[in-house]
């Protein structure tokens, strides 16, 4: 048996918990219905490229029928004590919990992400965020925003693909919580879950006309953002998209919070705990693909310790396993569109015309579905594309700094703010860098950890306003 | 340690003579483990606790099993051993399934070093002529002797027969700063682990007690002392404290072999002992060797399980594993 070697079999999730049907509609007033003028669009498995089903494509009408039922049902719910209000969240909360399973199981195969992230980091979020912004609803006056803050109206919220359920949770939740009522619209690759969600609110009992769902491409988006009845507009997603946003909504009335891209730089320092830093590393860029906003993108490692953390980091990525999200031993998933893909592809490409030098951790990738192998690009110059643009993928570039002060500035010499991280086993150094940082998030030891009781959100070209946290009330309160 | 040249000339010379200055004196020594790179608590938990969800299934599991039992050091510590225990654990170690011929055998019978000519006589006459004995030894499990009894009881564990001396490290040596101390200490009992009359020099495993060293940046300082000191296998703990093995403790330790053996050339074993009762358990260590060292070490001559009821639990698990129905704990036999 010695000369055998330890493969880890299979071992797939069971989809059998979660019934897709073959259509859904949109959720307006507490009611699925078809688009006005019949329009649909299919959702597929980016692994499997597998059609998964039929959303509806909700027009400019449809947006209109959204916004009046958020408006219909906007006072009745604002003037429901903030103790009545924290029951629903709290009961939705609870029935995400207990359909955590299946909905783990659902954004796996909508998004392509490892079913073990899903399960153990994406609706684990999902719930808390819902438990701890059920606990501000009756407790708005001690916010710190005023001795009696009032609600905006109705939120037009549009979310990404990258953690479909999380994003809507960190939109919704707060929103809720404060008073308002939601017009929300889900990405258009990713646009399952938050239909599943519509079923929870029904389950939990909410007030019809609370939340809505309208699904549906970018058009639906505009639609959403330029409609006049909505008070507010949170949008997370790129920043080409933001600024658009910003422009339409320029001159009105209504608030507005964006939370756009970024590229992060992960700083290791020479003293920096090593083993540990590597698992930053990986866990920085390669959790969820790299499909993430705040991902540490670049590498910044002090030049004494280059190679051997080098070193250590491609022994580490050899090990990681890709392949079938919906295996509990992946570690990384599926890209989730064709079009994602190519606009990695076309980053990493540039990346090796300007110069830079690829290695891609070896291992077989499935022969249908969209993915790309875990890649890095070692000496990496602030110039070169893969340094300055956002790639949103599993694409690490590293630079190396000297001393400090070049680290600041390398990590600051970017159009983004979104995140950093700082390994080093100095706490003094760790207090001095995340003061020069000009990045909303500032991970000392750690990378990607979130939790609701802390605010999120950009610098710069990465937005403004924050959520999360106290901070997160005061993008739906009127504190202007 | 004054000097380089008092280090006894043993088979540990060859994994020091790479990193000989750093033994050089008991400032460099110092200087070389407090340089270690440092180990982030949270960072290195948050590991062990994702390695710990990887599922193992079906074929990987049935690997996992057998593996696991090959590994296992099969313990008995106690005061009230007997000749009739040890004997009894002897035969339960050399066919540990009486229903099925084709479980593996154990990879060793840890014992007393009082123990140690039964161990060896009762697997000679059962059947368990590859199991190796293991004694413990160095006024285990507490170290706290003369280093002139601690060597005695290592020569008379060795002379009675012992394949493996697993000894303890002076924690209060260590804990105090005086890594010189426990360093020779290591030296002097490895040069006791030879056999007067040639032949193969016993293998020597090196006890940290994990739980009374308390932080993982002692674990790991530990980990390279050992290993520049000539030790065959660094062991988590005795088992007779609150804190044993624990899946970070053992990662960190899997983590410095695999950085001693990039260093040196020289492969060092792994042995967590104390507190894996369950085949889930031990599993999920194997998981961790194959993610951390690497395949290299899944192999009995490089990692163990010092322990004594996870036996049964992996043969009851294999026994539902070819049967498909679970059988309990009678059909198991207790030793």
């Amino acid at each position: 048996m010695t000369d055998q070697i330890f493969e880890y079999a299979p071992a797939p999730e069971s989809r059998a918990i979660v019934d897709i049907a073959p259509s859904y509609g949109l959720f307006i007033d507490g009611e699925f219905r078809e688009a006005a003028d019949g329009k649909v669009f299919k959702t597929v498995s980016p692994a499997t490229e597998e059609v998964l089903s039929e959303v509806a494509q909700a027009g400019a009408g449809d947006v209109d029928d959204a916004v009046r039922a958020a408006r219909t049902a906007f006072a009745p719910w604002s003037a429901l004590p903030g103790a009545e209000r924290a029951k629903y969240i709290f009961r939705i909360a609870r029935v995400l919990q207990e359909r955590a399973r299946e909905l783990a199981v659902l954004e796996t195969l909508d998004n392509g992400k490892p079913i073990r992230e899903t399960r153990d980091a994406d609706l684990p979020l999902v719930a808390a965020h819902f438990f701890y912004y059920a606990g501000w609803a009756d407790k708005l006056e001690h916010a710190g925003m005023g001795p009696a803050p009032r609600p905006l109206g109705v939120a037009g919220q549009i979310i990404p693909w990258n953690f479909p359920l999380l994003m809507l949770a960190w939109k919704i939740a707060p929103a809720l919580a404060t008073g308002n009522t939601v017009v929300l619209k889900p990405a258009e690759t990713t646009p399952l879950s938050a239909l599943f969600f519509a079923d929870v609110c029904r389950q939990a009992g909410l007030p019809k006309g609370v939340v809505n769902i309208v699904t549906g491409d970018g058009a639906t988006g505009a639609e959403l953002v330029a409609h006049p009845g909505i008070d507010k507009v949170a949008f997370t997603g790129s920043t080409a998209v933001g600024k658009q946003i910003a422009r339409t909504v320029a001159g009105t009335h209504k608030k507005l919070t964006l939370e756009l891209g970024g590229k992060g730089a992960n700083i290791v320092f020479d003293d920096a705990p090593v083993d540990q830093a590597v698992e930053g590393i990986v866990n920085g860029i390669y959790f969820n693909q790299g499909q993430v906003c705040c991902a540490g993108s670049r590498l910044l490692v002090q030049e004494s310790v280059q190679e051997e953390l080098l070193e250590s980091l491609k022994r580490r990525l050899r090990t990681l396993r890709v392949g079938d999200p919906m295996d509990k031993n992946t570690d990384v998933g599926a890209i989730n569109s064709a079009e994602q893909l190519a606009r990695i592809r076309e980053l990493a490409d540039s990346g090796e015309a300007e110069g830079a030098e690829r290695w891609s951790a070896p291992c077989e990738l499935p022969g249908n579905g969209y993915w790309f192998a875990p890649t890095l690009f070692t000496g990496v110059s602030q110039a070169h594309r893969i340094a300055r643009e956002e790639i949103f993928g599993p694409v690490l570039s590293v630079l190396t700094f000297r001393t400090p002060d070049e680290a600041v500035a390398k990590a600051n010499n970017t159009p983004y703010g979104l995140s950093a991280g700082i390994w080093t086993e100095k706490g003094s150094r760790i207090l001095s860098m995340a003061n020069k940082l000009r990045a909303g998030v500032v991970w000392a030891n750690t990378f990607n950890k979130f939790d609701p009781t802390s605010p999120f959100g950009g610098y710069k070209e990465s937005g403004f306003g924050r959520e999360g946290g106290r901070h997160g009330l005061e993008a739906y309160l009127d504190v202007r | 340690m004054s000097s380089a040249s008092t280090a006894p000339a043993s088979t540990a010379a060859a994994p020091a003579s790479a990193l000989a200055d750093v033994t050089a004196s008991d400032a460099s020594l110092r200087r070389y483990l407090h340089g270690l790179p440092g180990v982030d608590a949270v960072g290195l938990e948050a590991r062990a606790a994702t390695l710990a969800t990887r599922s193992i299934k079906t074929t990987a599991k049935a690997y996992a099993l057998d593996l696991a039992i090959s590994m296992i050091d099969l313990t008995t510590l106690e005061g009230a051993d007997t000749p009739g225990k040890v004997r009894s654990l002897c035969a339960k170690g050399a066919n540990p399934d009486p229903s099925d011929r084709t479980t593996p055998q154990v990879a060793a019978i840890c014992v007393y070093s009082d123990m140690a000519a039964t161990a060896k006589q009762a697997l000679a006459a059962g059947g368990g002529e590859r199991i190796k004995v293991a004694s413990v030894a160095t006024a285990f499990p507490s170290g706290r002797a003369a280093l002139s009894v601690k060597l005695a009881d290592t020569r008379e564990a060795v002379a009675a027969g012992a394949d493996e001396i697993d000894m303890v490290i002076d924690r209060g040596a260590f804990l105090a700063g005086d890594y010189g101390k426990v360093f020779e200490e290591i030296q002097a009992v490895k040069d006791a682990c030879r056999r007067p009359g040639g032949g193969e020099p016993a293998h020597l495993k090196v006890i940290f007690e994990n739980g009374e060293l308390s932080t993982y940046d002692n674990i790991r300082r530990a980990s390279w002392l050992a290993m520049l000191a000539g030790a065959d296998f660094i062991k988590t703990s005795t088992g007779k404290v609150a804190v044993n093995a624990t899946l970070p403790g053992t990662l960190l330790m899997l983590e410095a072999v695999r950085d001693f053996r990039a260093a040196t050339g020289t492969q060092i074993g792994v042995k967590p002992a104390g507190g894996i009762r369950t085949a889930k358990d031990a599993v999920r260590y194997l998981v961790v060797v194959n993610e951390t060292a690497g395949p290299d070490w899944l192999h009995p001559d490089w990692f163990r399980f010092g322990a004594s009821s996870l036996l049964n639990d992996l043969l009851m698990q294999r026994q539902k594993l070819h049967t498909g129905r679970y059988s309990g704990p009678d059909y198991v036999t207790v030793d």
